[in-house]
């Protein structure tokens, strides 16, 4: 909190929110204590505790794998090893996933925090996002696990990871923003979430790589048209993120759509500005609505 | 003279009955949203103008609008303590709340100068899970400590909790009474400049309530501003300064301690504690007898009683049939359990009565001037058949505050159980 002896603190109705942003580094505390709390509190009682981080990607890699690698016998580029692939973009869905689910709960979660103290509301959302990307670090050696298993070496590319982490955390906040707000006052959205997320896995390219999607759109629509449908599909957030993670992942073995990456990172920018302002227009009235 | 450091203006906040954000529907939202940047772009009103800076639903007029308060204004200076008093719905925790920023009001304006810390509810984000040294931590960083703070303070709020052995242990496996002691321990040693506290001690054992109350008073004169809701009206008398009473979310009177809690005994108290009912309390195991049955003690003179002012009470009890020899009688106890005070009907005149058949009946009680000095008590009520019969007993079946009454001399204000008296009664 404010180190300085004079604060002085002036509380107009609909102005409350001056110096924003300032009181959100002045929380840095209360950010990191509860963040810390979320992840300490999230496997208590488990049998299984943390290996769960680990049990539940590694269970939908596997199946990605036998169901479209195996049976379905789809390409993967240059022929990397299936599960590699699925596992590439399956830490990063799986990241966002989560992201989604725990921060759209955070808010009603805490409502006894909320109804009694005063914080800058989005540090709840956000410190969710930190418990999914502690369990995505966690799940992250999966990847090494599988490409020791597959004698599959990194490249360089691998250098790139951290600003793709960096840019699937921006993904994740917009909408987790917008979700989070959205279910404090309607509870619909607790029911909507898991359908967006199963939903999202068949729309993101988890199973099947996005060179296999670019193709068959080129294959039942021509050239031109495919080309656009591409690009349409190419607008996910999380679509640019996937394949960035291949990218650097499976080294040379990927090729990269520019275009499409650029622009769903636009629209990531995009969805963050309006998930910051949609959630700060509706956290002043979160304690009476709640 | 010092500096405002609290400043009030007009305070407003009003709620739209049974309509929360829901039945506004989804598509007034949206629209509310799209629209929003347009609304924005728009000039600022000044402050301070009533109606002109609300949000814009705030200019049409409702039945269905509710104003939980209305036109607030006072003015806090450094190192007062501020009692806030009023009935349930006054519109007191909405103060709080507002001044606490943890909800937004409809119109008005407050300037705070300085840190402040509220304290709406004992133990605030303890997690269950966690043990109660992770509480500590995560507890102290919700009240707004900084963990170098925490950590200086760790050992002195695990000493005034008592709970050396138990810290490592999750702290729902905590009784009741420890886990209340630990979270008014972080809070206790919680050092802003301002503090806001909402009835916070109605918690604990006796004996922590007292420690609690004791540490309050010295943050109270520690030249902490504070300010205090409370239903009791001994603590708000013994800590703070001044009062404001509440009413129907107005300032219904302000002004030092003394003057406004009177007034407010004399007018504002709601009966509803004056009558106890005593029938459905389970009785000791050496009560066999049934034929009698205390029903209830109602008071007839103000309550909470006032040290040495005249104290009146109405106790009803019911017979089955004949009995002989009886008599009634009233304790007082510390909260501890210590016997202080004790009416008997039958106590110097060997008075008691014979009842030949089944009904209810009453005795009165009338205290010429109180002696007991303004704190707790707990009040044991019994009937007695000849010299040790009991026939109904009810030990410590109520707590009983006593406020200082107008003659109580300042020095005994403070929370002080103990008989100071020069006193008589009769029994009627």
């Amino acid at each position: 909190m404010g180190n300085a002896q004079t604060t002085k603190l002036i509380l107009d109705p609909g102005r409350a929110a001056k110096n924003y942003w300032l009181d959100l580094f002045r929380y840095r505390e209360l950010f990191l204590i509860l963040a810390w709390r979320d992840v300490l509190v999230r496997y208590k009682q488990t049998a299984a505790g943390a290996a769960w981080a680990l049990l539940q990607p590694l269970m939908s890699i596997l199946i990605m794998t036998v169901v479209f690698g195996m049976l379905a016998g789809l390409p993967s580029p240059h022929n990397t090893p299936y599960a590699i692939m699925v596992c590439a973009a399956m830490l990063p869905w799986q990241f966002f996933s989560n992201a989604l689910s725990l921060a759209s709960q955070s808010v009603v979660s805490n409502a006894s925090l909320i109804s009694k103290i005063y914080f800058p509301r989005m540090i709840v959302p956000v410190s969710s996002i930190v418990v999914s990307l502690v369990d995505f670090l966690v799940a992250c050696s999966i990847l090494v696990g599988l490409m020791i298993w597959y004698h599959f070496w990194p490249t360089w590319r691998m250098l790139v990871l951290p600003p793709l982490v960096l840019l699937a955390v921006v993904a994740a906040l917009g909408p987790g923003l917008i979700i989070t707000a959205l279910t404090v006052r309607y509870r619909d959205f607790r029911m909507i979430i898991p359908f967006i997320i199963q939903f999202g896995m068949y729309v993101c390219p988890v199973g099947m790589s996005s060179d296999f999607i670019h193709d068959k759109l080129i294959a039942k629509l021509g050239s031109v048209l495919g080309e656009k449908f591409f690009m349409l599909y190419s607008l996910n957030p999380m679509v640019g993120v996937i394949d960035g993670f291949r990218w650097a992942i499976l080294g040379n073995a990927s090729v990269f759509y520019w275009p499409g990456f650029i622009l769903s990172a636009i629209l990531t920018l995009v969805l963050l500005w309006v998930g910051i302002r949609f959630f700060r227009n509706t956290e002043r009235a979160f304690a009476d609505i709640i | 003279m010092s500096e405002t450091v609290i400043s009030v203006e007009n305070l407003s906040k009003k709620y739209v009955l049974g309509k929360n954000g829901t039945s506004e529907g989804l598509r007034h939202a949206v629209q509310n949203f799209v629209t929003a940047p347009l609304r924005w772009l728009k000039p600022q009103s000044n402050h301070g103008e009533p109606g002109k800076n609300g949000s814009h639903s705030a200019h049409k007029k409702s039945a269905n609008d509710f104003w939980a308060l209305k036109d607030v204004s006072f003015e806090l200076r450094q190192g007062e303590v501020l009692g806030v008093i009023g009935r349930n719905g006054a519109g007191k925790s909405t103060l709080l709340k507002i001044l606490s920023r943890i909800t937004e009001q409809t119109e008005g304006r407050v300037e705070i100068t300085g840190r402040v810390a509220s304290l709406l509810e004992v133990g605030t984000g303890f997690h269950p899970e966690l043990t109660g040294r992770e509480n500590i931590f995560l507890n102290g960083a919700i009240l707004g400590m900084s963990r170098l703070e925490i950590r200086q303070k760790f050992d002195a709020m695990v000493a005034f909790a008592e709970v050396e052995r138990f810290l490592d242990t999750p702290v729902k496996r905590y009784s009741s009474g420890m886990y209340v002691r630990l979270a008014f321990a972080v809070a206790a040693h919680l050092e802003p400049e301002i503090l806001i506290i909402d009835e916070v001690l109605a918690v604990g054992d006796a004996q922590f309530q007292k420690k609690c109350l004791g540490k309050m008073q010295e943050v109270s004169k520690g030249g902490r501003t504070v300010i205090f809701v409370s239903h009791n009206m001994g603590t708000v008398t013994s800590l703070c300064s001044r009062a404001l009473w509440m009413a129907q979310g107005r300032v219904h009177r302000t002004g030092p301690v003394r003057e406004v809690i009177n007034d407010y005994l004399s007018k504002g108290m709601a009966s509803d504690y004056k009558t106890i009912s005593l029938k459905e309390i389970a009785r000791p195991s050496f009560v066999h007898d049934d034929r009698l049955r205390l029903e209830n003690i109602e008071w007839l003179c103000n309550v909470p009683l006032q040290h040495g002012e005249p104290a009146e009470a109405l106790i009803t009890f019911s017979t089955t049939g004949p009995v002989e020899g009886v008599s009634v009688g009233i304790g007082f106890s510390t909260v501890e359990g210590t016997r202080l005070l004790s009416y008997d009907t039958d106590y110097q005149t060997g008075h008691r009565s014979d009842f030949s058949k089944a009904g209810s009946y009453s005795v009165k009680l009338a205290i010429e001037s109180l002696p007991l000095g303004p704190a707790m008590y707990s009040l044991d009520i019994g009937c007695r058949s000849g010299d040790s019969h009991a026939l109904d007993y009810l030990p410590a079946v109520v707590q009983v505050e006593v406020i200082p009454g107008p003659t109580t001399p300042g020095s005994i204000v403070r929370q002080d159980a103990g008989v100071r008296c020069q006193s008589r009664c009769t029994w009627d």
